[in-house]
């Protein structure tokens, strides 16, 4: 399969270097076929793959590429593991990715940087594959790094709008403030076993648990603990998970398409992902598995919160997509790993399709993104809104839709895992994830009964205008809202239950989760859906929804109301609990400051003023002084010389 | 049979062509024909260098563990002081970033140098090869002459077609390095006592006391911690930078500042292992300030050559951090990687800055302006350029994929063997090196047309396109795949290590 793994990669890049390079040259339409073509070839071979991988009875496989470098006995590869996880990342990676080309063609039809548009999203398409096919740490943070790097040239992609190169560099420091934990977290990987490649590092992993580490002087952590959490906080910038979560809502400055390849579907989920194959490492500490728990829960409540008080409609997706990442990561921390997983999978799916609907309405409305402006789009626009409507319940985990396969059993697990027998740990995960369900039927319905039912607040100028539209667009919608729709019902089975991932991922009997729900509480698809009603998790979906519909269609004037009567709660909201503040104000101002009192006090003061030309001026004066002495007149020099004879004579004669 | 003086043909061919430039003049008139031939001639010297560069590159082996490319003849009887010329892996990469730049920097002054042009061309040519008279010089004496001479094209460079305030810069500039290199004389002088010879391979047999050790180690340190430059004797480096040349500048980053590295990894710590190991912690700190305080420091700089000059120094603190790592490491690998990121990080950073001191140079021939606040929306007008800009940028924040990530991938998880916090504060270069980068891009080259200057700009011409072309190129190609650049210099570091392993004392 080794020329398979090889083509799904390359294809998409040199489709990238020649839409980028060659763009005014193949024109518009070359451009995008070229692309297309490559991504859908990928997307096809990543099929082959991964049935070949559930059906076809392949094993995995771990194959080196090329040598990347040699030194001091560390082997620095490029290289694929390619095994039931990568495959499923694959296949829907390439499957998003080749949605999302498609509908950019009538998404950025006018837009005068088409071709470059082409070239960055395949450059992303090979780069998240290259993260997600690695079998070693420099490729994974090569990939990781790169789609970070896609990421930034396309949240900046209109780079004459000021709001959206702020959001590009604000983007990338977070990440790299992530990344930084990552690059220490791999350091920390060699120093315990000398190997970067995951098998030889996996195979040692209790010989890392097995020993210590002097951080703080105090008493030495645990190895695996402190890999664990640097490892981690890469995955927090990646996947935005709270505090590093401000970049993802004001990455929404990029074009819609991308926001749903990238901010949604596939280059946020990168940290799930990680700690998921990384799982052989993170069994071995249940310290970094709290960690990462209590951080899940915190986004996945306190994010979904925010998106109550957006009136973007992406930006109101983007929180929504922060809140269902927090649950990825809570299922990551209880040990469920392929819950996450199979959540990350039904996930980008339904998730695409919110953003991209919410592009086709942007279209539509010719790129006005306000909920507020809008109303009753439902009756112009049949496909955006019944694809629209399909996203948005299995979003808050509507019976029978995938969503509700994933997080249901999500929140299942999580409420199984008593293991850590850290009460608090464990009240907060669950708390968070099962109240988040409210929450998350609350914003998603605001929005969608704001955009497609109710009053037509647009202008009659607007209206005339309004239409579905063209097929490039509802297509691809479409085509996602079917796995959206029905993907849960024949995977949710083999995903969590039997075994999918088989040896990809490792967990430790004692705290099996999904192991011990298949045993008590698992039969099939069909009976998680009958059983759903006797759950709170319905009922406060179902409340959710009705407190939408009874907030902002029968009695809009009530929302106004506590607006005003909780003026700080609404505040606190507003101002997103105050970190963007916090950020620009704190950090980043105050790194300029100390920059600026480094520069003029340290360097320019001190350095140059004080000591290079204070010693400059010092020599001056001196020279000013001794200069006195050398007048130019014969006598004064014949005195000297005199007087330098006698001393001389004098100590030749007495003192020797 | 010319096999065997290749060294010398990568010295003195430039340094030849450097005279002949003299000869051919200029004409007086930039335009003239006879300006166009010097032109030509200057080219084709540094590309015949460079090609005889390729042919040391073929003949170079990675598995020999001496010196190779041998030259050894008496130069003068009285002191016992030798021609002695010779290449290991540590040598000749710098050797070949050399030969590399070179027509780079001649090509990028084709047309915009319009006083004096071929006193211009010819002192870039007779420094190449004084450059590489360094890199190649195994003889005190000979390596001290180099190492001089070399000062004074470049102080020409500056003083004569630099900026507004170049005199003061290039006395900085001069006083700060000679005052430097004359205690390394001292230095050799002492040594020279003591083995009655100058050459630097028996310098690194000799025993020599602690104390004295440590005196060597502090009199090179002057010398080359200024050249590096490291904390706290870094301020020349921004001002001459800010007042040299294009092609200066260029040449200034991308190679005369590795004659410091080079010096620490030639002279400093196999002749004084001990003083280099008892003055390491010293280092170390001086490395991390580089890192951390220039970063903060780059962040603030309102004019672009400042702040890559100041970037350069940050970077350059890699360098020296992994060079002193080893007796840190408790492990039994891992200075051997610190190593080879030092040297890694010092070509990958010749690349770079030199990369980014062309595009400075790009925008100043158009504009005449360094300040970025007299930038803005570059890629309206200049698309290709931004893209090989925010390319160099990225580099330059050290993304992978890019020659940039390489070396300090590899410092970085050396001394997290050595110690958590070193590994933490070297780290912050990923946060603050993407910041003082990307926020000069996002000022520079993002943004609406920010007024007429930048509206009028027209994009890169063939000559200045091929250039980036090329060093575009060669950072990918270093970032995808350094295993050619690390096998050269594997076997040489291992044997630098055993040497500097073994106690003097």
């Amino acid at each position: 399969m080794y020329e398979y793994y090889l083509a799904i990669v390359l294809i998409p890049l040199a489709a990238s270097i020649v839409a980028g390079l060659a763009g005014h040259k193949i024109g518009r339409a070359g451009a995008h076929w070229i692309t297309i073509v490559g991504v859908g070839v990928s997307f096809l071979l990543s099929t082959i793959v991964l049935y070949n991988m559930f059906w076809g009875g392949y094993e995995a496989e771990n194959l080196s590429v090329y040598t990347w470098a040699v030194t001091d006995g560390l082997h620095m590869e490029v290289g694929f593991l390619v095994d039931r996880l990568t495959a499923l990342m694959m296949v829907v990676v390439t499957f998003v990715s080749f949605m999302v080309h498609i509908y950019t063609i009538g998404y950025m039809h006018d837009d005068p940087g088409y071709q470059r548009f082409f070239s960055y999203i395949s450059l992303f398409t090979f780069s998240m594959l290259m993260l997600v096919m690695s079998n070693n740490f420099l490729q994974l943070f090569f990939g990781w790094e790169a789609v970070g790097l896609v990421s930034y040239l396309l949240i900046g992609f209109w780079y004459k709008r000021e709001s959206a190169i702020f959001a590009n560099l604000k983007a990338f420091l977070v990440n790299r403030v992530g990344d930084f934990g990552f690059i220490l977290g791999i350091s920390a990987v060699v120093m315990f076993t000398g190997s970067l490649d995951y098998a030889e590092v996996f195979g040692q992993a209790e010989s890392i648990a097995s020993q210590q580490l002097e951080v703080t002087g105090f008493s030495p952590w645990n190895a695996m603990t402190v890999v664990c959490i640097l490892l981690f906080i890469g995955a927090m910038g990646k996947s935005a998970q709270a505090p590093l979560h401000v970049w993802l809502p004001d990455s929404m400055e990029g074009p819609t398409p991308i926001s749903a390849l990238i901010h949604a579907a596939t280059m946020v989920t990168a940290g799930i992902f990680m700690v998921a194959r990384m799982s052989p490492l993170y069994e071995f500490s249940t310290t970094a598995l709290a960690v990462v728990i209590v951080i899940g829960a915190l986004t996945a409540f306190f994010m979904g919160l925010l998106g109550i008080v957006q009136n973007d409609i992406k930006r109101v997706v983007a929180y929504s997509t922060l809140s269902q990442l927090g649950y990825m990561t809570v299922a990551l921390g209880a040990s469920a790993y392929s819950a996450a997983i199979f959540h990350l999978m039904t996930h980008a799916f339904f998730k695409a399709l919110l953003f991209l609907a919410a592009g086709s309405v942007i279209i539509a409305m010719h790129h006005e993104q306000d909920i507020r402006k809008m109303g009753g789009i439902r009756k112009y626009m049949p496909i955006t809104y019944w694809t629209a409507l399909v996203g948005s319940l299995a979003l808050i985990g509507f019976p029978g839709f995938s969503g509700f396969f994933s997080k249901d059993l999500l929140i299942e697990a999580v409420k199984e895992s008593h293991w850590h027998g850290q009460g608090a740990v464990y009240w907060i995960a669950y708390l968070s994830v099962l109240l988040g369900v409210f929450v998350t039927a609350l914003y998603s319905f605001r929005m969608f009964f704001l955009v497609f039912h109710g009053e037509e607040r647009m202008s009659e100028e607007e209206k005339s205008h309004l239409h579905e539209t063209p097929a490039v667009v509802w297509v691809p919608l479409v085509l996602l809202a079917i796995p959206s729709a029905i993907i849960g019902w024949f995977t949710v089975g083999p995903v969590l239950f039997e075994g999918y991932f088989g040896s990809a991922i490792f967990v430790d009997e004692t705290r099996d989760v999904l192991a011990h729900l298949g045993e008590t509480f698992w039969h099939d698809s069909l009976g998680l859906f009958t059983h759903s009603v006797v759950t709170p998790v319905f009922w406060l979906a179902a409340a959710g929804v009705f407190t939408a519909w009874f907030l902002y269609l029968k009695r809009p004037d009530i929302p106004d109301t506590i607006q005003k009567k909780a003026q700080g709660l609404y505040n606190l909201l507003d101002r997103k609990y105050y970190f963007d503040d916090l950020y620009i104000k704190g950090f980043a101002a105050g790194g300029r400051s100390f920059g600026k009192f480094l520069w003029q006090k340290g360097d320019e003061l001190i350095i140059d003023g004080l000591l290079v030309n204070g010693t400059a001026n010092m020599v001056g004066r001196l020279a000013g002084v001794i200069r006195h002495i050398q007048t130019g007149y014969l006598y004064t020099y014949a005195f000297a010389m005199i007087i330098g004879l006698t001393v001389l004579l004098g100590w030749l004669i007495w003192v020797r | 049979m010319l096999a065997n003086y290749i060294l010398s043909v990568l010295i003195w061919l430039p340094i030849a062509g450097g005279v002949a430039l003299l000869m051919i003049g200029d004409g007086g008139d930039v335009k003239s024909s006879q300006a166009r031939l010097m032109r030509l001639t200057a080219l084709a010297f540094s590309l015949l260098t460079f090609l005889a560069s390729i042919a040391l590159y073929i003949g170079f082996d990675n598995a020999e563990r001496g010196m190779q490319f041998v030259e050894r003849v008496l130069w003068v009887d009285a002191f016992n002081v030798w021609y002695y010329l010779g290449i290991d892996g540590i040598s000749a990469p710098l050797i070949l970033l050399t030969t590399f730049i070179t027509p780079l920097v001649v090509i990028a002054g084709w047309d915009s140098i319009k006083t004096r042009p071929a006193q211009y061309f010819s002192a870039f040519l007779i420094l190449e090869g004084l450059m590489i008279g360094v890199f190649s010089a195994l003889d005190g004496l000979l390596f001290y002459v180099f190492w001089e001479a070399m000062l004074i094209p470049m102080f020409l460079i500056i003083g004569v077609w630099g900026g507004e305030r170049r005199i003061y810069a290039t006395l900085k500039f001069f006083l700060y390095t000679f005052l430097g290199s004359v205690l390394m004389l001292v230095a050799f002088i002492w040594l020279y006592v003591q083995t009655d010879s100058f050459d630097l391979l028996t310098f690194m047999n000799a025993p020599i006391g602690l104390m004295a050790q440590k005196l060597i180690f502090l009199a090179f340190l002057i010398a080359f911690a200024v050249k590096v430059p490291m904390w706290p004797v870094h301020t020349w480096l921004p001002d001459a930078h800010v007042e040299a040349p294009t092609g200066g500048s260029v040449i200034l980053a991308a190679i005369m500042l590795k004659m410091g590295g080079y010096g620490f990894i030639r002279l400093s710590l196999p002749i004084v292992p001990d003083g280099s190991e008892y003055f390491s912690g010293l280092m170390i700190a001086l490395s991390l300030i580089a890192v951390v305080y220039i970063g903060f420091v780059a962040l603030m700089q309102k004019d672009m050559k400042k702040l890559i000059a100041y970037s350069s120094i940050a970077h350059m603190g890699f360098a020296t951090l992994g060079m002193f790592l080893m007796w840190w490491i408790v492990a039994d690998t891992g200075a051997g990687l610190g190593m080879s990121g030092a040297m890694v990080q010092m070509v990958s950073h010749g690349l770079i800055s030199g990369a980014m001191f062309l595009c400075v140079g790009v925008l100043y021939d158009r504009v005449h302006s360094r300040q970025i606040a007299d930038y803005g929306g570059v890629a309206n007008t200049m698309p290709v350029f931004a893209a090989f800009m925010v390319l160099f940028a990225m580099a330059n924040a050290g993304l992978p994929g890019t020659s940039g990530f390489v070396g300090e991938f590899m410092v970085i998880i050396a001394s997290f063997k050595a110690n958590f916090w070193f590994a933490f504060l070297a780290a912050t270069t990923l946060v603050l090196g993407a910041a003082y980068t990307l926020w000069m891009i996002k000022r520079v080259v993002y943004g609406e047309v920010a007024n007429d200057n930048v509206a009028a700009l027209q994009d890169l011409n063939a000559r200045e396109f091929i250039v980036l072309a090329i060093l575009a190129l060669s950072v990918l190609l270093l970032g995808v795949w350094p295993a050619p650049l690390v096998d050269m210099m594997n076997t040489s570091i291992e044997q630098l290590l055993l040497q500097v392993g073994q106690s003097k004392l």
